[in-house]
């Protein structure tokens, strides 16, 4: 089996300051990583420049493309970045606001992503944006509703339905459960994880939420000052942490 | 079932230690030498006093633990050199693990986390359900608590259903971690039972139980971890 991302040591600098550094790791088709560490760590800086969001100063991104195979992601050309953006990659923001278009009602959402691969047809592309609300457990009615009108939890499935309409391989999460009540959280962890499993997605999710970690992703990465401190899989990562700083953070979690 | 003579887990020199960085870096030896194998169809009990390291060897081996050296050979792999989604696969196809404790996502129905592991290699949903059912009728689960997320179950109640998930599919290799521990009678002679099916199958199984006359009746032998203890501590 061949990577489906392969990242070699990706560099990031805000001026003299290191945003992140040194970063490469493989993801295999169907694996979830998290990348978990304090705020100012350098993950989310990490991962808008793994999905093209921000350049960077150095490495290289590779994507196992459908039709041309495993490509520099950050050396294509901007259309081309675009289009994999469109269709094979997707990236659910912390905020949802961030990725709707709040000014659009909720079948649009989902439509407008399918639209730009080319579905012209409006009876099938009401019939998806339909069905992806019931995936994501909004109701029919609520089809026609602009973004504007659904609670902070509503907003985040509608964001998702939007992202996987087009049956992305990967997909990028900026905390996505971060900012929701528990019970919420719960709702969609429990969501993700089954389209995970039907779809065979491969993601990589930034959160400062090691219960989230727990739960849905396979392996860790674990970030300080800009450095992956440590590696591995998410329970040894957990229970039996190496690094300093891994075991600072471990501890440091309330139980319930 | 054919005889097999290779062992299914085959355990070399394993040591363990902590380093506590954030406590002065302490170096805490925990495991040396550990060493033991188990042949499909067999049940090896640990034994040894609390705190003697027999959940210790049962995470080294589950992967949830680093060993510092030797090596853990299951089904091929040596999962103390092993990548991530390496040992994700072992657990997902070859080898199982009843902990003392239910994890689970909020929200799942009791059938659907029972049904998990069936589904996790393929199975059909409707098969991997029913599988689910017959274990949670075994287990004396109401029915009509299958729907329900397990998390507001009572202890006894969690516990089993860690039960029928950790048998729902069939793993060449089994740990068990107190399997039997506060459970009644009838459901200590279900679990005791889905043991004995397990091994007659050909499953490798190493177990904790304090229950003595469980033990008695479902391991083959016997281990004391205690012999694995760091010379220098002793």
């Amino acid at each position: 089996m061949h990577p489906l991302l392969k990242v070699n040591n990706i560099k990031k600098m805000y001026g003299h300051r290191i945003g992140c550094t040194d970063v490469s790791f493989d993801l295999y088709p169907g694996e979830v990583m998290g990348i978990v560490g304090e705020s100012g760590s350098g993950k989310s800086t990490l991962l808008n420049c793994l999905a093209g969001h921000l350049d960077t100063d150095g490495g290289e991104v590779i994507f196992d493309t459908r039709d041309r195979g495993p490509i520099d992601t950050l050396t294509m050309s901007e259309p081309e970045r675009r289009m994999l953006g469109r269709t094979d990659w997707a990236f659910v923001h912390q905020h949802a606001r961030d990725g709707l278009r709040m000014s659009v009602s909720a079948g649009g959402n989902i439509g407008e992503r399918l639209m730009a691969v080319g579905d012209r047809h409006y009876g099938n592309i009401r019939d998806r944006a339909v069905d992806w609300l019931d995936r994501v457990e909004i109701d029919e009615s609520r089809v026609d509703d602009r973004p504007t009108a659904f609670s902070g939890g509503m907003q985040q499935r509608l964001q998702i339905a939007r992202n996987l309409v087009t049956g992305p391989r990967l997909v990028f999460m900026d905390e996505p459960t971060g900012g929701l009540d528990v019970s919420v959280q719960a709702r969609l962890l429990d969501l993700l994880r089954g389209l995970v499993r039907e779809m065979g997605l491969s993601a990589i999710i930034v959160t400062h939420d090691l219960a989230v970690v727990r739960l849905l992703a396979d392996r860790l990465m674990v970030m300080k000052s800009g450095h992956v401190v440590e590696t591995g899989l998410t329970d040894q990562v957990l229970d039996d942490p190496q690094h300093a700083y891994t075991q600072l953070l471990v501890s440091s979690v309330l139980q319930v | 079932m054919t005889a097999s003579y290779s062992p299914m887990i085959d355990i070399q020199n394993v040591s363990k230690t902590f380093t506590l960085h954030n406590q002065g870096s302490a170096l805490i030896p925990v495991m040396e030498g550990a060493t033991l194998s188990v042949n499909p169809g067999e049940c090896v009990g640990l034994i040894g006093a609390s705190g003697a390291g027999k959940s210790t060897l049962m995470r080294l081996i589950y992967g949830n633990y680093l060993a510092a050296s030797g090596h853990i050979m299951i089904g091929g792999l040596d999962v103390a050199n092993a990548e991530p989604r390496e040992i994700l696969e072992l657990r997902r196809k070859t080898l199982g693990y009843v902990s003392q404790f239910l994890r689970v996502v909020p929200r799942v129905s009791t059938l659907d986390v029972v049904a998990e592991p069936l589904l996790s290699v393929g199975t059909p949903v409707e098969k991997a359900r029913d599988r689910a059912a017959s274990l949670l009728a075994q287990l004396n689960i109401p029915e009509r608590l299958w729907t329900l997320s397990p998390t507001t179950f009572s202890g006894g109640e969690q516990q089993r259903v860690n039960i029928a998930r950790g048998f729902a599919y069939d793993y060449p290799a089994m740990l068990l971690d107190e399997p039997t521990a506060s459970l009644d009678a009838q459901n200590r002679a279900t679990v005791l039972n889905l043991i004995e099916t397990a091994k007659e199958r050909g499953a490798a199984i190493i177990g904790i139980f304090h229950d003595e006359s469980a033990r008695e009746q479902v391991c083959d032998r016997f281990i004391d971890v205690s012999a694995f203890a760091p010379k220098a501590a002793a």
